[in-house]
């Protein structure tokens, strides 16, 4: 049994004028100790996938679906069961890690919450465990830092405190929401480093949420490419680097510079990202697909098998998949 | 720490020196308490009499620097009326005034405050509507309006409660309820609007995501940044505390200092709405000083001085 299994989640927003469906039905599925990457634009539905996942998403959405945590359904639960969940199963920290800390409360007071909630510390010992936490995330005069409020630490250091919090709860798995988006990128590196070290030592599974291929590549095993509220293609890191079969994953890897061959002119998507409002009634990157045919108008693509532990929701998949790398100037000739 | 409170003391005081003023140059302005208080036909001897005793004759701005002088030496000047010194008249009427805005500030509190988080932790359902509509309603009916509309129900229709006057507790029932209405429905406002605000905070989301529960998240993690800008009115309300009943005072015939203050302003009675416009704001100058400490105290990130420097 996998350790989070996502079936068929619809999410709608209730925004008071429309009804805006965010997410189209998502299938995932995350095994104990995997890292998986979750890519694609802002807006596709990344992290609503997640916060619908811990019923994080507050009164105007409305979630249908399937989520279990090793065959404990969470859409639906009860209150007291998914604070027992959050945090303690499934940790998440997020995009800004600065205004994801509470202003007027010290590091210390934050951390220690954590641990007092999910290991029933009280406040003395929970304060010597925040202590060694930091040291864990790697933040020096750690003693000294938990007296600090947020505001008197940095974007890169706030959000190692983030991780500590995380790791407070000894998880057995932490969505990681766009953990490096608000950092610059020496920091990038130190965070991506440090939750990729995390992860080696205590056997937690990742979810890596990015809008970054690279970042992904680098600390993944599998990835799940997200276009427009569903996931179009899932491959290891490596096969969807060598075989990319969706139209939009061989986009996103023509937009990548490369480290090695000639320079070339990097290739970006054609087009905009359709309205969530505004989507068309067949495959939702057709409007952008050089590849799209009549039927892609017409009927939405469902996931298909490219090779073992590889789909994509593209009827055109077998036409571009022979062919390998994907450059712009050679997608344009298969079109 | 030390220059950020002698600017506030330094900037407290030039408000208190501009209020002075302009009392006295608008009183001045609007004509002859000499006239007013002997009334027109008085012999002019008698006129003029008046005018020297009490000063009146000497050139306008030596009125004033000896009015300033006064103050400084302690000594806000004597009644017009009877001559009793007007400091003394005015802090006769304090503790009556306090009698219902006391009461009144606590209702505002006990009612304003619980009804704006229970709005905003319901928001849009038929609770948060009702009590945003009474909201608005206490808001925007003036305060001598609905202490009429009080005394038609209770005192005139029921017969339950006495109509005016302060000579016993039941007097004092109908005035603070008019005073603490229209502040209860500006507290709520405040709060309901502060609480949405922090709700929609990524700490409040990262803070349930923690596994923090939910009246937890409210009481430990929401409320306290709410309170900031619900502080704020408050404060303002505890500077009104001492004259903040001009008119609930009026259509209650409350012996306090508002009505006093109608009273003498009607009488040119200089002194006495000198003192009391002094009192008044010195006691908003003390009321916005102390929110300017309490704010330091609430929000760690307004501390000018202690913690750590900013590290990477």
């Amino acid at each position: 049994m996998p350790l989070i299994e996502i079936r068929d989640l619809v999410v709608d927003f209730d925004t008071g004028k429309r009804v805006v469906r965010a997410l189209h039905g998502i299938d995932l599925a995350l095994e104990r100790g995997e890292s998986l990457g979750l890519v694609g634009e802002s807006g596709c539905g990344k992290s609503v996938t997640w916060l619908a996942a811990l019923g994080l998403l507050g009164p105007r959405a409305r979630v249908q679906g399937d989520v279990r945590l090793e065959g404990m359904p969470l859409l639906g639960a009860d209150a007291r069961q998914l604070e027992r969940v959050r945090g303690r199963r499934i940790a998440m920290i997020f995009q800004d890690p600065t205004s994801s800390l509470n202003p007027v409360h010290r590091i210390g007071t934050q951390l220690a919450e954590a641990l007092v909630l999910h290991r029933g510390m009280n406040d003395r010992s929970a304060w010597t465990e925040a202590r060694r936490l930091l040291d864990r995330v790697g933040i020096a005069n750690a003693a000294q830092r938990l007296n600090d409020y947020p505001h008197q630490l940095s974007g890169g250091m706030n959000q190692r405190v983030m991780i500590a919090m995380a790791l407070a709860g000894e998880p057995d798995v932490l969505i990681a929401d766009e953990p490096t988006t608000a950092l610059d990128a020496t920091i990038q590196a130190q965070i991506l480093d440090l939750l990729r070290s995390l992860r080696d030592d205590g056997g937690m599974a990742l979810v890596l949420i990015s809008h970054d291929l690279g970042v992904v590549a680098e600390n993944c095993q599998r990835i799940a490419v997200m276009y427009c509220g569903r996931i179009v293609e899932t491959a290891t890191v490596a096969d969807l680097f060598a075989h990319p079969a969706h139209p939009y994953t061989r986009g996103l890897l023509a937009a990548l510079p490369e480290m090695e061959g000639p320079v070339r002119r990097l290739e970006p998507i054609p087009g905009s990202v359709p309205e969530p409002w505004n989507l068309p009634p067949g495959c939702a990157f057709e409007p952008r697909c050089l590849h799209a045919r009549g039927e892609c108008r017409t009927s939405m693509p469902t996931p298909r098998r490219v090779a073992a532990g590889h789909s994509a929701a593209c009827v055109r998949f077998g036409a571009l998949v022979s062919d390998q790398a994907p450059q712009g100037t050679r997608l344009r000739e298969v079109a | 720490m030390i220059r950020y409170l002698s600017t506030k003391s330094l900037r407290a005081l030039l408000t208190i020196i501009f209020v002075v003023t302009f009392a006295f140059a608008i009183l001045r302005l609007s004509g002859d308490p000499a006239l007013l208080i002997m009334s027109a036909d008085a012999p002019p001897e008698a006129i003029e009499a008046f005018r020297r005793a009490w000063g009146l004759d000497q050139p306008i701005w030596e009125q004033y620097l000896r009015y300033f002088l006064n103050i400084f030496e302690g000594t806000l000047g004597r009644s017009m009326r009877d001559g009793r010194p007007a400091l003394d008249l005015v802090l006769e009427r304090v503790p009556q005034t306090l009698a219902i805005t006391v009461p009144a500030f606590l209702v505002k509190l006990a009612i304003g405050i619980p009804a704006g988080i229970y709005a905003a932790l319901h928001r849009n359902s038929f609770g948060d509507r009702a009590l945003m509509v009474a909201s608005v309603a206490g808001h925007a009916v003036p305060s001598f309006v609905l202490g009429l509309i009080l005394v038609l129900i209770f005192a005139v229709r029921l017969n339950w409660l006495p109509s005016g006057g302060s000579d016993t507790w039941r007097h004092a029932i109908l005035p603070v309820v008019t005073l603490g209405a229209a502040g209860a429905a500006v507290i709520a406002r405040f709060t309901r609007s502060a609480m949405l605000e922090v709700l929609g905070q990524p700490y409040v989301r990262a803070a349930m995501a923690k596994g923090v529960p939910w009246h937890r998240v409210v009481w430990r993690h929401a409320l306290p940044n709410a309170a900031i800008p619900t502080v704020t009115v408050i404060g303002f309300m505890v500077g009104t505390l001492i004259a903040g009943a001009v008119v609930v005072e009026s259509v209650f015939s409350w012996p306090g200092v508002g009505r006093m203050l109608v009273v003498a302003v009607a009488n040119r009675d200089l002194a006495i709405v000198q003192c009391i416009l002094l009192l008044v704001a010195a006691c908003m100058v003390t009321a916005n000083f102390t929110v300017d400490l309490l704010y330091g105290w609430i929000d760690p990130r307004l501390r000018t001085s202690g913690g750590s420097n900013r590290s990477t």
